[in-house]
Order: structure tokens, then C-alpha cells, then sequence
């Protein structure tokens, strides 16, 4: 046990090198890091959001508003197809039904026959899979011969539905937070439904939530100019228009056009600037070719005529057309703050979310807490492993030194290994390192238990040191991988700051049984062939 | 130079005769937190409840709590609670889980912020929603049975059977009791408790299986003596290891209790209690449960051949 090949002991010392090369970066700042040679091991802990302030927002797509915004629009091209066939197929009571189905009876159950023909198309076939090779629908339908219509969601089609509108929701939000210029946010799917954001090191949680979790469809619409928005609030507005109300405190109500001229998907480009006369923050946004085409022709007919610009049915801007507007580019002017002004061109050139998402998690940290929580963390772990040293040597006197050395190479190595795993480390991910240096003097305390039993069994100091190592083995893994087991299974079924304990944890009992048997022995063999003792002090 | 030494050399304490005590306030303490965790439940955090924690730090001088809290009270936000948090001028907010979906949640805090403004800095903000902490609640509790599980096998696949059952009865024990002290204290039950439990589990299985080693080692040692005597001796062997670990794990648990900030102060208490808690059940569940179940009976078959030829060291 007390002997080691030239190879072993080149191989030890080696680890605890790398070890304490790769923990180094943690002593220095980024900008020192990134002046180093490229040689050099330039990987640092990553903070956990409870350490270096941040966001951490878990949104779920919002399923009902999704199927109500399908339904409505099969609605729309029910009533068209059925509108435009030759001669009109007559119907009733078209509407949603349950917010899960699209319900109908047609007038004349003679054109049961040329309904089915012209509705068949309405099932809207997705991409079939590529695995399976059969074909997916959107919908599915029953037609009765008494002339009752049903449309429903198919279960695949619904399900494949909300996988795109996630993938693609990632996608504007991407190009929406990269705008804010935080420090490498991260935006990921979590299972069917769900997208995580987190952004560490941000100071100001709640402009991202307000970027990320905002639909912001825009939309332009004519203003009604026939009938009042009183008379509309007061009994109903007219077919084919909508009321909506302005961002203003106390909100304006206006009465507009229900179909869109224009939306946020014909837009190019959008910046935020001053406005020339008055000086206030505006946006500048300009149409694509065919947007342009469609302003210019709408607003050549309605010289005079107000239109809305509508953000996620708020009217945020209602000016008057005074001339025809040929370049397809025009401003939005609207109260703005410079801020406000820079989020919405930002919005509008990331484009729409494809549906509502509500936060279903939020855990955000200020910048304050975390530094807190840091040197909290930084001083308790100081305070810790002075205390547990100074205990190992007082019990163990020459033994105790040495497990400090090996507590010593431990540290290097956990923190090697975390650094080099880009591991986050957190407030728990703390408390387990300051767990592992107690369990770690542990393996120490059984090797240097089982050494005083030989000796006082009679043992000569080699024998006693030798028994003490081999005997206390058995024990050291038993222990250690009872722990193990637990902390891996902490990690696969934790999530968040737990799986950060987890880690810390299952390093640090790896480190532990390496530095505390395999070094110590090693240290303790050193000893022995330069002194030579014949008892032991211990 | 004389070495620190927390129990003497040579100790032979009894133990197990002492087991039917130990047993008793052992079974009164399972059956107390069994009944306190019916009666009275635990004082479940977001993690598992759902609602929204908030701890503010007011700009000027210390926080009002009393003004603080009737100012809440106008918001109608149904059960808000309201308490200091570590320094006179932070304030931790912890508002129930609002009627109405996952939007509700993000309407409180915002009516909250709107309150305070810009006195305060909002150091903190913690929501979460009805169907997250159900998941959560369900994904912590199937982390300790499944952990649990997986150790019971490791250790019946290491040792004989009867210190698989001991083992995972000495942690039960020490989960369950953990779980009154929760429960009595009303401490807040999050997923860091989870997180703490699952330590001591671990710390606990650790503690257990350094004493059962001995076990066995002296099973096949001494195949005359008596079992009871046997265990007596195994942990008195093992006594100055037993208490010089659980000191030096609590000088580092107790650093981090008292410097390590407020937010992980009833983690780390937890587990504190943890040790204390798991150290206890190692000496007086574990080894005397070796006993009600017939151990003696199944290794002395098992354990011979090599075992005769060991050298053995008197205790």
C-alpha cells in the first residue's frame, strides 16, 4: 500500500497539477482570462443566477388562445368556401364550440354531397413525418346526412402544431433578445409545450419579460368613419368592424375595420429616431415590396380618412392620411419614451409571436442579492475549511497537516473539474462543496481511526500505516458510493439549483476518495521514506 | 504535542443494553412527526404550493413592517405575509397563489410593484405557477423513494440482507423525523429541503455503512461472541471516527449557517439537524435492529473459510 511506482507518482501529481491549472482562471477576472495565451486553461465557473443576479422565466404556450385563434380562422374559410360555391350552399349556427371544435348545419341537406366536396380541402395537411411517412391533418371533420358539420382537432395535428409554434416563438425571441445585449442569454424548449429563458447577469428582469412574453402583432387597420365608437360600446359594432381602445390613460375607444389593411409580417425594417420637428422619440418603419404596393394603393383611396396602427389590439397611433403614401415607409409617433420607442422597433423587426406564452416559472435574482450571496458564500466556506483544518491538525498533529494538503488538492480539483466541465455553480452547489471538505476529512478520519487501532494492537509503524490504508479502503468506497448513488439520482431527477448541488456533490466525492486515500497515501509514503520513523505520531 | 481527542481511547460503552430506550424515543418521535405531518402538514414554499415570494430592500433607513404589510393588505392579494429577512432593511413579501391561471401570478407582482415603486429595490422575485409546483412536488418525492430504492439494493448486493433492511430503516427513520422537525418548526418546505433530506439520506447511509463494516468485520472475527456484545464493541470501535466526522461536518455546516446569508439558513439548519439526527440513528437503529433481525443466523454460514484465518485484534 506505501509503495508506488516512478509512473503512479508522476500520474498523481500530475492530476493535482491539472487540477490547480484549470482552477486558476477563477482567481482573475475575465479580461485578465482573455489576455492569457491560448495554452493556458481559460475556462471560469459559470455563476448560477442566485449568485450573479439574472432571469430565469419559464413560459408555456398558451394553448386555448392558440386553438381559439385556429378556430377563428377556420371559421373565416368555412363561411368562404361555402360563400363562394356556385350556387351559395346556405348555413346556420357556424361557431366555435368548446373552443375545441368548429360546429355548422347547412340549410339544405340536399348539398350534403357538394358541401363535403368543398369543405375537404379545409383539414389543412401538415408536413407528413419524415419516420412514419403518413400523413398528418390539421383537422378532421364529420359531415351527417341531416346536415350537421363538425370540424375538430386531430391529436397529432394539434401536437405537431404546438411544436412549430414553439420552434418558431424560439426564433423571435432570439432575435429579440440578442437585441437587448445582454451577456449570452440561453432559450431553450423544455418538453412539448414550454421554452426557457435565462439570462444571467441581467439588471433589469422586467424589460426582458416585457421583450420576450409581448405577442406584439401589429396590425393596420382603416378607422370606421359611418358609425361612432359611443354608439358602437352603447349596442354593438357594425358588421366587419371591431372596437379597440388606445394605450391613453383613460383608454379612447375607436371603431375600425375588423380586417387588417396591412400587419407586422409585411414590415422590413423598423428603427427608432427622433422625429425632425417636435423632437420626440419615434419609429421609423418601412413596408417590403409588396407591403408598399398595398399602403400606397390603400392610402391613394382614403386621402383624409384616419387609419389605426393596433399592437396586440391596442391602438397605439391613429393619424389621418393627408397624402398618398408611395414610398412604403411612414412613422409611428405615440407618447414614447427613448426606451419605449427602441423596444417596440426591436418588436417589430423580430416579428410577431406565433401565440400567446404566460410565465409559468419565474425566479429572478437583482445584481445586489447575488454579490451578497457571494462573498456570504465566499466567507462561510473561508470560515469552514479554516475551522475543519485547524480541527484535523489538533487531533491528528503531523497526519492532520497532511490531510490539509490533500483537503488542498481536493479544492484545486473540484474546482478544476467544474471550471473545466462549464458546471454553474450555486448557492446549494456552495453548500455541497462546504459539505464535501466535512465528508471529505472524513476518509482521512477513517484511515487515520484504523492507524491508532493497529498501533495500539501492537503494530510496527509500517505494518500499523499499511493496515490502516488497505483495511479503510473498503470502508472509504462502501460509504462513498452510497453517497454517490444518491447525489446521482438528486441529479437526474432535480431540476434547477438542485441538479448544481448534485454536481458539486457527485465531483466532490469523486475528488474526495482520489485526494483523500490515493494522496494522502501517497504523501504519508513521502514521509516515511525520508524520516524513517519507528513510532507513529498520531 | 498532545492530540485533540473528543472520546477517549479504548471506550466500551453499553450501548445495547440501553436498546429498548432508545427504541422507544426513537418509535415516539416517528409516530409524533407521522402525526404532526397529518395534523398540522408541512408549511410547503412556492416550490410546491405555487404563489410568489418578493424580498425588497428599502432605500432609506430600516422597513416598516406594519406599514408594509397594511399597504399589501389594500392590494386584496389574499394571504400575504410579511417578514424581515436577515437585515432591518430587507423585507421578504410571500403572496399566495392568486385565483385565475398562470397570468394572475404576473398581475400580483405587478400591483406590488406599482405600490413600492421606486423606494425599494426588489432584490428578489419568485414565482410560480399551480401546474409547475405540482410537478415539482411530484419530481422531489420520487427523488427520495427512488434514491432510497437504489441504495437498499446496493447495500443488499454488498452485505447480507437484514443490514439492507437496517440501513434503509435507520434512514427512513431519520427522513421521517426530519420531516416532523419541518412540520413542528413550520419552517418553509422548498425544493433546498428536498435537497437537504437527500444529504442526510446520504450522510446518514454513509454514517451506517462505516459502522456496519465493522459489523461485518468483527462477525467474522468473533464467531463465539455473543451479537449483543458484538455490536457494542463495533461501535465503540468506531466511536472516535463516528464523533470526529460528525464534529468536523458541523464546524463547516455551521460556518455556512452563521455567515452564509439568510437565503440558505434553513438549508443548512436542515441539514445540521440532519447530522445530528443520522449520527444518533447509526448507533441506536441501526446496529441494534441487526439484532431483532436474527443476523447471527444467516452470516455464520456464509462468512467462514478466510474469515478463521484473519488476525484478530482485541477491541
Amino acid at each position: 500500500m506505501l509503495y508506488f511506482a516512478r509512473w503512479k507518482t508522476v500520474l498523481i501529481l500530475l492530476t493535482i497539477l491539472v487540477g490547480i491549472l484549470f482552477s486558476i482562471p477563477n482567481f482573475f477576472t475575465r479580461e485578465q482570462v482573455a489576455s492569457w495565451p491560448s495554452w493556458m486553461p481559460g475556462r471560469q465557473l459559470v455563476l448560477g443566477l442566485d449568485l450573479q443576479g439574472g432571469a430565469y422565466l419559464l413560459y408555456e404556450v398558451d394553448r386555448g388562445s392558440y386553438q381559439q385563434k385556429r378556430l377563428q380562422s377556420l371559421v373565416g374559410d368555412i363561411r368562404n368556401a361555402l360563400r363562394q360555391s356556385e350556387p351559395r350552399i346556405g348555413y346556420t349556427g357556424l361557431g366555435i364550440k368548446d373552443n375545441t371544435a368548429v360546429e355548422l348545419r347547412l340549410r339544405d341537406t340536399a348539398r350534403v354531397a357538394d358541401a363535403r366536396e368543398r369543405l375537404k380541402d379545409l383539414v389543412n395537411p401538415l408536413d407528413a413525418s419524415v419516420f412514419s411517412g403518413t400523413q398528418i391533418n390539421e383537422f378532421q371533420y364529420t359531415i351527417s346526412d341531416d346536415g350537421h358539420i363538425r370540424f375538430s382537432f386531430t391529436e397529432e395535428g394539434l401536437a405537431q402544431r404546438i411544436r412549430s409554434v414553439v420552434d418558431q416563438s424560439i426564433e423571435v425571441i432570439r432575435r429579440r433578445v440578442d437585441q437587448l445585449g445582454t451577456t449570452e442569454p440561453s432559450i431553450q424548449r423544455q418538453g412539448e409545450d414550454r421554452i426557457l429563458v435565462e439570462a444571467p447577469g441581467l439588471s433589469d428582469p422586467e424589460r426582458l419579460k416585457a421583450m420576450v412574453g409581448q405577442t406584439a402583432q401589429m396590425t393596420f387597420h382603416l378607422v370606421d368613419v359611418n358609425s361612432s365608437p359611443e354608439q358602437a360600446i352603447q349596442t354593438r359594432p357594425p358588421a366587419g368592424d371591431m372596437l379597440v381602445y388606445s394605450t391613453d390613460d383613460p383608454p379612447v375607444p375607436y371603431l375600425v375595420e375588423e380586417t387588417p389593411l396591412l400587419t407586422g409580417d409585411d414590415l422590413d425594417d423598423s428603427q427608432a429616431t427622433f422625429d425632425q420637428r417636435s423632437n420626440e422619440p419615434v419609429v421609423n418603419f418601412r413596408f417590403n415590396t409588396a407591403g408598399a404596393r398595398k399602403f400606397a394603393r390603400v392610402t391613394q383611396a382614403n386621402v383624409g380618412r384616419p387609419f389605426a396602427i393596433v399592437l396586440d389590439n391596442e391602438v397605439i397611433s391613429a393619424p389621418v392620411i393627408r397624402e398618398p403614401i408611395l414610398g412604403g415607409s411612414g412613422q409611428i409617433s405615440g407618447n414614447f419614451t427613448v426606451q419605449t420607442a427602441n423596444d417596440l422597433a426591436i418588436l417589430l423587426r423580430a416579428g410577431a409571436l406565433p401565440a400567446r406564452l404566460t410565465i409559468i416559472e419565474e425566479r429572478t435574482v437583482g445584481p445586489g442579492l447575488g454579490a451578497d450571496s457571494i462573498s456570504a458564500g465566499k466567507i462561510a466556506s473561508g470560515i469552514g475549511i479554516v475551522a475543519v483544518a485547524a480541527f484535523m491538525i489538533a487531533s491528528y498533529g503531523l497526519f492532520g497537516i497532511l490531510s490539509c494538503v490533500a483537503l488542498f488538492a481536493n479544492m484545486a480539483l473540484i474546482f478544476g473539474a467544474l471550471s473545466f466541465l462549464g458546471a454553474t455553480l450555486t448557492l446549494p452547489g456552495i453548500a455541497g462543496i462546504v459539505l464535501t471538505v466535512g465528508m471529505a476529512v472524513d476518509a482521512n478520519v477513517l484511515i487515520f481511526e484504523r492507524i491508532r487501532e493497529e498501533v495500539r494492537a501492537g503494530r510496527s509503524a509500517i505494518s500499523a500505516l499499511d493496515a490502516g490504508f488497505s483495511r479503510a479502503l473498503g470502508t472509504i468506497l462502501d460509504a462513498n458510493i452510497t453517497t454517490l448513488i444518491a447525489a446521482v439520482i438528486l441529479f437526474y431527477l432535480g431540476s434547477g439549483p438542485i441538479r448544481g448541488f448534485a454536481v458539486t456533490l457527485a465531483i466532490g466525492i469523486i475528488t474526495t476518495v482520489f485526494s483523500a486515500f490515493t494522496f494522502t497515501r501517497f504523501l504519508v509514503a513521502m514521509w516515511l521514506r525520508n524520516r524513517r520513523p519507528s513510532r507513529l505520531p498520531i | 504535542m498532545r492530540l485533540l481527542r473528543l472520546v477517549p481511547e479504548n471506550t466500551n460503552f453499553g450501548f445495547m443494553k440501553n436498546r429498548y430506550i432508545s427504541f422507544t424515543l426513537s418509535g415516539t418521535l416517528i409516530i409524533v412527526s407521522i402525526v404532526l405531518f397529518l395534523s398540522m402538514g408541512l408549511n410547503y414554499g412556492i416550490d410546491f404550493k405555487g404563489g410568489t415570494v418578493i424580498e425588497m430592500e428599502t432605500k432609506d433607513g430600516p422597513a416598516n413592517i406594519g406599514d408594509i404589510r397594511s399597504e399589501l393588505s389594500q392590494l386584496q392579494l389574499g394571504d400575504v405575509q410579511v417578514q424581515e429577512f436577515g437585515a432591518p432593511n430587507d423585507v421578504l413579501i410571500r403572496i399566495e397563489r392568486q385565483q385565475g391561471g398562470e397570468s394572475a401570478q404576473q398581475r400580483a407582482i405587478a400591483l406590488v410593484r406599482d405600490t413600492f415603486g421606486d423606494t425599494v429595490n426588489f432584490r428578489r422575485v419568485e414565482v410560480v405557477g399551480p401546474r409547475v409546483s405540482g410537478e415539482l412536488a411530484q419530481a422531489g418525492t420520487l427523488a427520495v423513494l427512488a434514491s432510497l430504492f437504489a441504495v437498499l439494493v446496493y447495500i443488499w448486493f454488498r452485505f447480507e440482507w437484514q443490514f439492507a433492511v437496517g440501513a434503509v430503516a435507520a434512514t427512513v427513520h431519520d427522513v421521517i423525523i426530519t420531516i416532523g422537525m419541518f412540520s413542528v418548526l413550520r419552517l418553509d418546505f422548498t425544493l433546498s429541503s428536498i435537497a437537504a433530506i437527500l444529504t442526510i439520506v446520504g450522510y446518514s447511509l454513509n454514517d451506517t455503512v462505516v459502522i456496519y463494516d465493522r459489523i461485518r468485520e468483527d462477525l467474522r472475527k468473533f464467531k463465539k461472541k455473543p451479537l449483543l456484545e458484538l455490536l457494542d464493541g463495533s461501535i465503540n470501535q468506531t466511536l472516535s471516527r463516528t464523533t470526529m466526522t460528525s464534529f468536523s461536518t458541523l464546524l463547516a455546516l455551521g460556518s455556512l449557517y452563521v455567515f452564509g446569508g439568510e437565503v440558505i439558513r434553513s438549508f443548512t439548519f436542515a441539514m445540521i439537524w440532519g447530522i445530528g439526527v443520522g449520527t444518533y440513528s447509526s448507533i441506536f437503529v441501526a446496529a441494534p435492529i441487526l439484532n431483532f433481525l436474527n443476523l447471527r443466523n444467516d452470516t455464520g454460514k456464509s462468512g467462514d473459510g478466510s474469515a478463521e484465518k484473519e488476525q484478530a485484534t482485541p477491541a
